[in-house]
């Protein structure tokens, strides 16, 4: 990402004619976004449908025959000994901490393999970068052996800790990517200013970088919220750690029978990811220049 | 625990942390000059140390089980090795595995950089770029279901309706429906598709943030001199988003590598659509074997390797221009 | 039921990673009553080959009717859409009348959708898979948890003790969600909601009934939750017997 800081030129009457005149764009988009959505939209109708339907037809044919329920709704919310809204604490309680930490860390050692000058540096960041590919699972037993070691086990912690690990490699190498193409006359200034690395990191690159971190913050909230795998390995007995995620599928019942309460339970849970994205689309959607400070 | 004990212990996690951070950057501005090698450790301790233990020790104890038998007691050198080479079922995971990383990656950064070119001109480009983005929102469990009701299959029979919309269009258009997720080799094809509609939203959001920050300047330029946007795209932008272009491409490859929900809650890894981290799950966690489970881990941990020399390359070059 | 335009059988295998499953119950089901249950036995030992030609004969009979047609697959489709058919869709025909019979465990009844009856005069109702020949005693194949303790503390001990107990069994007899059958000879029978249960209890709490477990479940787990649930997926979907019992016998570990 070539992180140019400069100002803004105006749009040009030609550029600006160009933004609103593009049929085929246009029309290009829209085909686009339609089959995009068009499976999640069936998802939805079918959400709102009564069980027999849901298992027997399609959900176009609501159309010919509307029938509308909210039973899938209500089970999912209040179905179950427990009720949802814990369930929905649970993993605010998770996300938050499994987003904050593993950036923070990651860009310290993202700003330190781009600034900090020391031998090895180059293979130190290749090996961070080749760690990616362990997959989750291969961790799943050694780390859950740990946390039982530590008398972590059945705690947050352990999720907070896990989706850290598991989080840093790409967001080392995707804050690597943004925080290195940060002009170096920038650095040297401040260097040549007296400043050190703790005030540069703090002062210039933090905030020049904001709108990576906001764009990385908002996969690792999403990818924190819609965890399964780990939240069960680590939390799914737990009632009282266990997230949203958990929930749903336990909702789907002894034999994975009640799946209508899946549909339901997907659009539940997709609200708080949504409002997170809109809520900060402006940083990536609208460009890396929409939060940074203009020199 | 109650919901304020909750919310504590998160708060009390996050102020743990942020002292130790603060302190962390108090140390190495005060030793920098004195000691720039602590800012160093400082900076990089707490990242490497978690990977170290979480990811770099299990790593290292998977190859190292990768010579042991099922029950990990017993050395037996490359023998796991050799039923990866020699057995049908194994060669068909790798080459899944192979044909996936060929056609994923390649194909969601395609829709995702035309998309995010094309969105960039249109009026609603925010809600065009939402669209996009949801199936990276919606959770995995979410998306299984989604699909199944394009997939699924009903014989055209009286008194049977087709609940899956592919087929429903195959119906109407005369055709016969078709068995999407038990045939070999089109229910791969069907499960890479739901992996690119996932992707494309990663591609997209990071690429349209790159786009953006291609100086206007240059493109009105290029228009001057007379170029259409084709040529503006390929010769301008393109190359200025060179390396986000690198990063799409490397972190969905590494994705696609570790892909496991998709095929295990679509198909369970039967009817030869198994990939490695699927069948790593299985041969470990459900057969026992750890000591294949474990090869088969290895030999995904190899695949990186091609992957760091192309970012090398790249970062090289970048370098030199 | 054919000729009363009913397809007789409806079947679904479709189960995540465990598909194929009610296949193997189907096929233990047949061995445990065409062989006899000794050779049952000595086939979930291993003592005689996966792939012995009675097996072979055994899974000719179930395929007789699995991959025939116009025996199924009632109310759904047709024999392809058995493999990708879950098992818990798959009884439902019955209830709607388009499927005549389903094969699946006791827990069924739960799956059906808020409404049926389930009794001799209702919607819907069960019967025990019958014995072979006129004469033979009833066999029945049965899945059971055990009750692992991972310390010999004396409060795991006795909650150990207290789950064999009759007052246990009561307690998990009367679950509504599901069917908890105990052969505890204590246990209450009239505390079993539903009628089928209460079927399953007779047949577990008779002296005279020959129960075995279910064979997959016995068999190490490369094959009793592996190969012996994928082959037999691919056989439903056009795999021939040999090859498919070929290729079980040759997955079966070496210790």
């Amino acid at each position: 990402m070539s992180a140019t800081v400069t100002r803004r030129s105006r749009p040009s009457a030609a550029v600006a004619r160009r933004r609103l005149t593009h049929p085929f764009a246009s029309a290009a988009v829209f085909a686009i976004a339609v089959l995009w959505t068009i499976p999640t939209f069936g998802l939805f109708l079918t959400s709102l449908r009564p069980e027999a339907q849901i298992k027997t037809t399609g959900w176009w044919t609501f159309f010919a025959e509307p029938q509308l329920t909210a039973d899938n709704y209500v089970g999912v919310l209040f179905g179950g000994r427990d009720a949802l809204a814990g369930y929905f604490v649970n993993s605010l309680v998770i996300v938050v901490p499994s987003v904050i930490i593993p950036i923070v860390l990651a860009s310290l050692a993202a700003y330190a393999f781009a600034w900090m000058r020391f031998r090895g540096r180059d293979t130190l960041f290749l090996v961070v970068f080749t760690i990616q590919i362990v997959p989750v699972q291969v961790a799943l037993i050694p780390l859950l052996q740990m946390f039982v070691g530590l008398h972590l086990a059945g705690t947050f912690w352990t999720l907070w800790i896990a989706h850290t690990i598991f989080a840093l490699p790409l967001a080392i190498y995707i804050l690597h990517n943004f925080i290195a193409a940060i002009p170096a006359e920038i650095i040297e200034a401040a260097r040549i200013d007296g400043a050190h690395h703790a005030h540069i990191f703090r002062m210039i690159v933090l905030p020049l970088a904001m709108p990576a971190i906001a764009a990385f913050g908002v996969f690792q909230f999403l990818w924190v919220w819609n965890d399964l795998l780990v939240s069960l390995a680590f939390a799914g007995g737990v009632p009282a750690v266990a997230p949203l995620t958990v929930r749903l599928q336990q909702l789907s019942g002894t034999y994975g029978t009640e799946w209508q309460l899946l549909s339901s339970g997907a659009f539940v849970s997709i609200v708080v990811p949504v409002i997170v994205f809109i809520a900060l689309q402006r940083f990536f959607v609208r460009g890396l220049l929409a939060g940074s400070v203009k020199s | 625990m109650s919901v304020p004990e909750k919310f504590g212990q998160a708060l009390l996690a996050l102020a743990i942390f942020g002292v130790v951070l603060l302190v962390v950057l108090h140390i190495a501005g005060r030793t920098s000059t004195r000691a720039p090698r602590l800012s160093i450790a400082l900076f990089l301790g707490p990242a490497l140390a978690l990977l170290g233990i979480g990811l770099a020790y299990p790593a290292i104890r998977t190859i190292v089980a990768s010579f042991f038998d099922a029950s990990g007691r017993n050395f037996v050198g490359p023998a796991n090795y050799l039923t990866l080479v020699e057995d049908p079922t194994m060669q068909r995971v790798v080459l899944n595995t192979l044909l996936w990383i060929v056609v994923c990656p390649v194909v969601s950064t395609a829709i995702g950089l035309l998309y995010a070119v094309m969105a960039d001109r249109v009026r609603w480009e925010v809600l065009a770029k939402t669209l996009i983005f949801l199936p990276m929102a919606i959770s995995f469990v979410g998306a299984a279901i989604i699909w199944k009701f394009v997939y699924e299959y009903r014989a055209d029979q009286p008194g049977i309706q087709q609940i899956g919309i592919l087929n429903q269009l195959l119906v109407w258009l005369g055709g016969q429906p078709q068995q999407f997720l038990t045939v070999e080799p089109r229910n791969t094809f069907a499960l890479m598709v739901v992996m690119i509609w996932i992707e494309a939203g990663f591609a997209m959001t990071v690429l349209s943030a790159a786009i953006k920050g291609v100086p206007r300047e240059l493109l009105e330029s290029a228009l001057i001199d007379g170029a259409g946007p084709v040529q503006q795209f390929l010769q301008i932008t393109v190359p200025m988003i060179r390396s986000a272009l690198v990063l799409v491409l490397t972190a969905i490859t590494i994705a696609v590598l570790k892909v496991f929900d998709v095929v295990l809650t679509m198909t369970g890894g039967q009817f030869a659509t198994s990939v490695i981290a699927n069948e790593y799950y299985a041969q470990t966690f459900r057969f026992f074997n750890s000591g294949l489970g474990a090869a088969l881990a290895t030999v995904l941990f190899a695949f990186i390797v091609p992957i760091v020399i192309y970012n090398v390359l790249q970062f090289r070059k970048a370098r030199i221009s | 039921m054919v000729a009363d335009g009913i397809k007789p059988w409806c079947a679904g295998i479709s189960s995540g990673t465990a598909t194929g499953w009610p296949l193997t119950d189907w096929l233990e089901d047949i061995i445990m009553r065409q062989q006899g249950v000794d050779f049952y036995d000595q086939w979930v030992a291993h003592d005689v080959p996966f792939n012995d030609p009675k097996v072979a004969d055994s899974l000719d009979e179930l395929g007789a009717i699995l991959k025939n047609p116009e025996y199924v697959n009632g109310g759904i489709g047709d024999v392809s859409s058995i493999a990708s058919t879950t098992f818990q869709d798959a009884g439902l025909p019955v209830a709607s009348g388009q499927c005549g019979m389903y094969h699946i465990g006791d827990f069924y009844g739960s799956i059906f959708p808020q409404g049926t009856t389930i009794a001799e005069d209702g919607d819907v109702f069960a019967f025990a898979l019958p014995v072979w020949e006129a004469g033979d005693s009833m066999t029945t194949e049965v899945g059971g948890e055990f009750a692992t303790a991972f310390s010999d503390r004396p409060e795991v001990v006795a909650f150990q003790t207290y789950l064999t107990s009759p007052e246990a069994a009561n307690a998990q007899a009367a679950s509504t969600t599901t069917s908890r059958v105990s052969p505890n000879s204590g246990v209450d029978a009239s505390l079993y909601p539903s009628p089928v249960s209460k079927l399953s209890a007779e047949t577990l709490t008779d002296p005279s009934a020959v129960v075995r477990y279910d064979g997959s479940d016995l068999m190490p787990a490369a094959v009793g939750s592996g190969s012996f649930w994928t082959q037999i997926t691919n056989w439903i979907t056009g795999q021939s017997t040999r090859d498919t019992l070929d290729a079980v016998e040759s997955s079966w570990p070496a210790n």
